[in-house]
């Protein structure tokens, strides 16, 4: 047991030695939240619009003016001529242009009907079509201020209310998708990369042939990226309930508990992967690619799962860190016990445990 | 010349020596470019909706079926209680509930007005929003159809409307892949640029095989240089291989505007990249500092680029970082000259830009290189 504990003192000791990896394993969680919190959001606003009036009237002036005043657009500039249009978007990030006709107002006096031309710049096909919405809602809007006087009959009105969520916010979405990412990204590096680091150097040689058991070895390995990865789960959690807001509406203790699974489970990967690799470059690289990246496309929390093609959602499954980001989703957000996410944890157990049993299969005492 | 010739050798044998290193240089970034623009679709469909009728009159089921045929949603459940559809929400097995309250039809042909009610799972606050958005909007086409029945059609539009009309250009049918798939290019360009050279030189520190270089005659520039160019020719080489093969094999992009002035902003711009992996490895003594380092600074430019989401959606403060990020500047020109055809004229200003980039990064990492040997 003292042995034990000497050991694990000198790996925390390489640890905090190491002011550079430090920023990247507390930085990291903080500039995400920082980032994904305020900066990185789905929102549009300031969207800069040009305008091609060529009508100048009280209508045409008015709706530019109901377009301008809230913050989704900023009116860049006037055009007097529609061919400086395509011009603009070529040069400049433009997003959309709004061409009215000349007579704009007396066709809509007069005919009751007038027409607006709106010109998105497709070349990003979400923001296009988020944005043309938007004009078309304000257009319309005005439209039901000419109208007001006609009342209008049979009338249904659409009461909506936003469950969990009521302002929208990204944070919601994003904060669950961290943690599986901090957390994994963490375990799993990191006790590859520091394994692989003893085997590179050849100190494993020297640590796996003293009395030691060379089981205990790793473990002594693992552990300071256990206790590290609870201090991220603090900070994270911390920081989002008070700078972002963020409920935790079920059970703490259970939240943790979840998170050690995931974290336990990690740390049998970075195992496993160091098991298989000679060199730090190999197992960065196969940690990114294999732990990364899935777990930035595959948890949801950036790209919706469900509208990936099939193949992409089977494959999705055997990610642990999909489950993690359902059970904390449900935990903190929906404020759901443990009855609603048994299959979750039962999944993300069963995926451990495997894990931690390949890992150990291929664990050789002796080094080629 | 020659010492650089020799130098250039060593590296090349070096990196096609390695055999774990190699294909994952060149296969794995094809492999994510296959599956990260069919995995990154940000478009909204099939949203699953509860409906609870408390009504069951021909109006309500006209009501279901508009919804339903519409495309948009995927009628999961339809029962009578609220408590039940709210269940399907907390299990995520529906995204949407439509509460068509006890005497919607009586109520609309006899008081003319009557409510519906909505509630969305919003954990996701972009899909709740166009989930509520296409909702409202069929709801209000079928208010018309209904009004259409009860009110007699007059000769003129009795109201003005005025006549909205759309276009989406350079995408006409809003194909998200055109966007992404040039982006993603450019992420993965940047991080073998800037991981592999850091890494690379740090290595060489860390296994101690610097020093006997440092003896040598071979002078620093020559060092700096037989590590810049193989890098340069592999970053070059991956662009190729995924814009001209996969992306236009794959994908069916092909770039509008000029190759040439698209290869030259991509020179310059792998050399800043390339500048800054030189930079980490000044700093880093170890593979796995530098990987730390590394790995920090490209998190923040891949988030910090509007790869995924637009800048101008940022606060000022977040803008201003944007503006300080060489990928920003990237994916901008290669979105512009890709889909949109721009020219060099229209892209001076961040051509600029990008070279004093290229001069700025690699000139801190010389100079911090010499300070450290």
């Amino acid at each position: 047991m003292k042995q034990f504990l000497s050991f694990v003192r000198k790996e925390l000791y390489h640890v905090f030695r190491d002011s550079k990896t430090l920023l990247m394993l507390f930085g990291l969680p903080i500039v995400l939240i920082v980032l994904f919190g305020f900066a990185v959001t789905n929102e549009i606003k300031n969207a800069k619009i040009i305008v091609c009036d060529y009508a100048k009237d009280p209508a045409s002036q008015e709706i530019i003016n109901k377009l301008t005043v809230n913050t989704t657009f900023n009116l860049e500039k006037t055009l007097l001529n529609h061919s400086q249009i395509e011009e603009a978007f070529k040069k400049e990030d433009i997003k959309l242009a709004i061409v009215f006709p000349a007579n704009f107002n007396k066709d809509l006096l007069h005919l009751n009907k007038a027409q607006v031309q709106i010109i998105a710049d497709a070349s990003d096909p979400n923001t296009a079509s988020t944005l043309t919405n938007y004009a078309m809602a304000v257009i319309m809007d005005y439209q039901m201020d000419l109208m007001q006087n006609s009342n209008l009959p049979y009338r249904i009105t659409p009461e909506i209310r936003m469950l969990y969520n009521p302002e929208l916010k990204g944070a919601t979405n994003f904060v669950p998708g961290i943690m599986a990412l901090v957390l994994l990204l963490v375990c799993v590096l990191m006790t590859a990369v520091s394994i692989v680091k003893e085997k590179e150097m050849g100190t494993m040689e020297i640590l796996l042939v003293s009395p030691f058991n060379p089981l205990l070895v790793i473990i002594s390995k693992a552990l300071p990226f256990l206790l590290l990865s609870f201090v991220n789960l603090v900070v994270i959690l911390t920081l989002s309930v008070t700078l972002l807001d963020m409920p935790i509406n079920g059970s703490l203790l259970l939240l943790v508990a979840e998170s050690t699974l995931l974290i336990i489970c990690a740390l049998s990967l970075g195992l496993l992967i160091s098991n298989n690799t000679h060199s730090q470059q190999t197992a960065m690289l196969l940690a990114m690619m294999g732990m990364m990246l899935p777990t930035i496309l595959f948890t949801g929390f950036m790209f919706p799962l469900e509208n990936m093609p099939v193949a992409l959602q089977i494959l999705a499954n055997i990610f642990p860190s999909k489950w993690y980001y359902i059970i904390v989703k449900s935990i903190m957000i929906k404020g759901l016990g443990f009855s609603a996410i048994w299959k979750e944890t039962l999944i993300l157990l069963g995926t451990t445990i495997l894990l931690l049993v390949l890992s150990l299969k291929t664990f050789k005492k002796r080094l080629e | 010349m020659r010492t650089l010739k020799f130098l250039l050798q060593k590296e090349f044998k070096q990196i096609f020596r390695n055999k774990a290193l190699l294909p994952m240089i060149l296969v794995a970034p094809i492999m994510q470019l296959l599956i990260m623009p069919l995995a990154a679709d940000y478009e909204v469909k099939n949203i699953n909706i509860s409906i609870v009728d408390h009504d069951h009159t021909t109006y309500s089921q006209q009501l279901i079926s508009k919804i339903t045929a519409s495309g948009y949603f995927q009628l999961v459940d339809y029962g009578n209680s609220y408590q039940s559809a709210f269940n399907q929400i907390e299990k995520d097995k529906s995204d949407l509930i439509l509460e068509i309250p006890q005497g919607f039809e009586k109520n609309l042909v006899r008081e003319s007005n009557e409510k519906l009610f909505i509630a969305v799972n919003a954990i996701n606050g972009v899909k709740a929003g166009l989930g509520g958005n296409y909702l409202s909007q069929i709801i209000a086409s079928y208010n018309n159809d209904i009004r259409l029945k009860w009110v007699q059609p007059q000769k003129y539009n009795a109201v003005p409307t005025i006549e909205v009309t759309s276009s989406y250009w350079f995408n006409p049918f809003l194909n998200y892949r055109f966007f992404i798939v040039p982006g993603i290019l450019v992420a993965l360009v940047t991080m073998i640029g800037s991981y592999m050279c850091a890494l690379n030189i740090v290595k060489e520190k860390e296994v101690g095989t610097i020093e006997q270089i440092n003896v040598t005659p071979i002078k620093k520039y020559h060092f700096i240089l037989g590590k810049l160019i193989p890098f340069w020719v592999i970053g070059m080489v991956m662009f190729s291989l995924g814009l001209l093969v996969v992306a236009r094999l794959i994908y069916g992009i092909v770039p509008f505007g000029s190759l040439w002035v698209l290869y030259a902003f991509l020179g310059i711009f792998l050399i800043a990249i390339l500048g800054l992996g030189l930079l980490i490895s000044t700093f880093a003594e170890t593979q796995q500092q530098a990987m730390s380092v590394a790995f920090f600074f490209i998190m923040i430019f891949m988030l910090m680029s509007g790869l995924f989401t637009s800048l101008d959606g940022m606060p000022k403060w977040a803008y201003i970082i944007a503006k300080c990020n060489p990928v920003t500047y990237f994916i901008e020109v290669v979105r512009m000259i890709i889909l949109k055809g721009s020219g060099f004229a229209d892209i001076k200003n961040h051509f600029l830009i990008m070279i004093g980039f290229a001069g700025l990064l690699n000139g801190l990492a010389i100079w911090n290189y010499k300070k450290t040997t």
